[in-house]
């Protein structure tokens, strides 16, 4: 879970490789160069070794004295001893302390130098073996004499420069480590910014945002995912555009002819009771539909003016308070409605749009809620709430949506789908909120916020 | 209102012409409509209307072009009905000349209510007249003139030169403006008071745009004093 996201598992993968590539190639060259190193050491002292014995061979005989042995081991100039079965010259080391065992069972039967390198009191050793052979009759083959050469050299010299190698090898590791990291970090960023990127536009696409753009920058695969969103995003604006458009187009084809329907519905009113019963109610009912296709009509147009971005706030200081009283006053609701309404709280606001809020709000609350429907002002809100069942919680989510009804079964209502939707245009052209919610002790509570 | 008020109802499409012409002879009107802005500035000729109420999507000459005409004719009051929140037709209507507008769809008692508001606008008061600079106001009379010739301005403007030199020197909001001249209700349109007083000054100042008598007091209203 830790490596879950992209940037850490960049990371885990570049550093890994860097690792690997590091230690395989230190390791490849340090193995190297810790050979040649000890070879060259292991020459410089067999080599002379080597030449002392065989220049002395000629002059041993079989089986050599004690004396032999000690002047065999003093033509050596080494630290070394002659061996012959259980003597041994009398200079020179224990072969039976320094010289591992299994060199010494090996010497026996081989019929070339050996060499193993040991730790003798901490300090790195080489210690080579040299038996030497004989002719028994001359031409025969070479066979083991018996007698056999030890001696040691110290290694501590190129010891030294392979643990110096080493060290070099751990402190290039360790330098390009963080390097890589850095490296990594770079290139998570690289591929991780235009994710993120893609990311917080998919998001906004999905609150609504339609206009939303990425910058495509480069050519690589991101810059190809960014203009694939870019032209998702493009075809569903233009089919948003579109939709908007034709509900625009038709709202305004409907208005003439519903100007004209409107013009005569009063005349339908006034002379209904002189009609005959049948047509009366056909009359009054011609005459109230129409009005309300008129109002759905104009509510319309209303919601693609926003849409369309083609609503602009007219501000000035106003007394807020005094601003919904005659928005109730105007609709004849003051005595219907509740009041908290404080002199004195000012604002710049968009009286005309404070009063469509206003009027959606408390219009809202009359017909759908039970009285009292109450206004309060308080210095940074406005809430309008009433008495009836408050909002179903799975519809709270819903009521400013367009033509959202929470009961599909529920007739029509009076208004015309749109009210609460449009206050709620008009409280965010004025940068603000309105907020539904159920109060504690029933009914429903509409809280206004403008900056105000 | 006493006598009966003759309306020249500009309007193309046939539906909303009769419909409104019906509605407006319910409340009492005696209408006369024509189809075109041309037939609109003929019929304003002969029949010599109280009120125009004009469309303004016309075909051939639109309902600006028409306003101009009609304007230039005689001082006619002009009611523009406009297609809803077109906002650029309701500045522009009111460049052209048009006293108030009212949108669409309309509604017939809002339509009655404006018209009689424009026709009482030129009620005379018992008031003898005042001067003012080089302006003389004739309350009684209703007439104004300057440098002893007569200005011709139209109701609207009228009221508003009527109301503003009422209590000159003090500041006047546009809602008060509003209220007292167009008797709108409390959410008037404040363009209609600007755009007035606009074609006030062009009447009655020497250079509309350095004003002696019509002063604005920014984003407030304005005031009436001659310096």
């Amino acid at each position: 879970m830790i490596l879950s996201g992209l940037r850490p598992r960049l990371m885990a993968a570049f550093a890994a490789v860097t690792l690997l590539g590091a230690v395989a190639a230190t390791g490849a060259s340090y193995a190297t160069a810790r050979n040649t190193l000890l070879d060259d050491a292991q020459n410089q002292v067999m080599d002379p070794l080597k030449r002392r014995v065989e220049a002395f061979v000629p002059r041993l005989e079989l089986p050599p004295t004690q004396e032999a042995l000690d002047e065999f081991q003093s033509t050596l100039q080494a630290n070394a001893v002659v061996v012959y079965q259980d003597k041994r010259s009398r200079s020179g080391f224990d072969p039976s302390t320094i010289v591992p065992a299994e060199l010494r069972t090996a010497m026996r039967t081989s019929q070339t130098f050996l060499f193993q390198r040991t730790i003798v009191q901490n300090t790195p050793m080489l210690v080579v073996g040299i038996p030497v052979l004989y002719r028994p009759d001359d031409k025969g083959t070479l066979t083991a004499s018996g007698v056999e050469v030890y001696a040691t050299a110290p290694l501590t010299q190129p010891e030294r420069a392979i643990t110096g190698l080493a060290q070099a090898a751990w402190i290039g590791v360790a330098l390009v480590l963080p390097l890589a990291l850095a490296l990594a970090l770079f290139a998570a960023r690289g591929v991780l910014r235009p994710v993120r990127r893609l990311g917080a536009a998919a998001r906004a696409l999905g609150a609504g945002k339609l206009d939303t753009r990425i910058d495509p920058r480069g050519s690589d695969e991101l810059a190809e995912l960014a203009r694939t969103f870019n032209s998702a995003a493009e075809a569903l604006e233009a089919s948003q555009a579109a939709s908007r458009r034709f509900v625009a187009d038709v709202s305004h084809e409907l208005r003439t002819p519903l100007t004209a329907m409107n013009a005569v519905t009063a005349v339908l009113d006034e002379d209904a009771p002189q009609l005959p019963p049948d047509t009366a109610v056909a009359a009054r009912l011609v005459s109230t539909e129409t009005r309300k296709l008129t109002k759905l009509v104009q509510d319309l147009i209303e919601i693609s003016r926003f849409d369309e971005a083609r609503n602009v706030l007219e501000l000035d200081e106003w007394d807020i308070g005094q601003a919904v009283r005659d928005s109730l006053a105007a609709r004849g609701w003051t005595s219907t409605v509740d009041t908290d309404l404080p002199e004195g709280i000012t604002g710049r606001v968009d009286r005309r749009r404070l009063d469509v809020i206003v009027a959606n709000l408390v219009g809202n609350a009359l017909r759908h809620g039970a009285s009292p429907v109450c206004v309060v002002l308080r210095p940074s809100y406005l809430e309008v709430s009433d008495n009836g069942p408050g909002i179903a919680p799975e519809v709270l989510p819903h009521v400013f949506d367009r033509f959202y009804k929470a009961d599909t079964a529920r007739a029509r209502s009076e208004g015309s789908g749109l009210g609460l939707a449009i206050a709620w245009e008009n409280a965010r052209l004025h940068g603000g909120t309105i907020e539904a919610a159920n109060r504690p002790e029933g009914g429903a509570v509409f809280t206004l916020r403008l900056p105000w | 209102m006493g006598r009966v008020v003759m309306v020249l109802l500009v309007e193309d499409d046939p539906a909303v012409r009769e419909g409104l012409q019906l509605a407006l002879r319910r409340q009492g009107h005696d209408v006369h409509a024509a189809g075109t802005g041309e037939e609109g500035v003929e019929q304003l000729r002969s029949r010599r209307p109280d009120i125009v109420v004009l469309d303004i999507m016309l075909p051939g000459i639109d309902g600006f072009e028409t306003c101009r005409r009609m304007r230039a004719l005689v001082e006619v009051p002009i009611i523009m009905l406009t297609a809803r929140g077109d906002d650029f037709d309701v500045v522009a209507g009111l460049e052209a000349g048009a006293d108030d507008y009212v949108v669409k769809p309309v509604e017939p008692r809002v339509l009655d209510a404006r018209i009689r508001a424009v026709l009482r606008r030129t009620v005379s008061e018992p008031s003898s007249s005042e001067r003012f600079g080089d302006l003389v106001i004739d309350r009684a009379g209703l007439e104004v003139t300057k440098n002893e010739t007569k200005v011709g301005l139209t109701p609207t403007e009228l009221k508003l030169l009527l109301e503003l030199s009422r209590t000159p020197g003090r500041v006047l909001s546009r809602q008060q403006i509003l209220e007292a001249v167009w008797e709108h209700d409390y959410l008037g349109d404040s363009r209609l008071v600007d755009a007035c007083v606009q074609r006030l000054r062009a009447k009655i100042e020497d250079v509309p745009g350095e004003p002696k008598y019509v002063h604005t007091v920014r984003g407030f209203g304005y005031r009436f004093g001659p310096k």
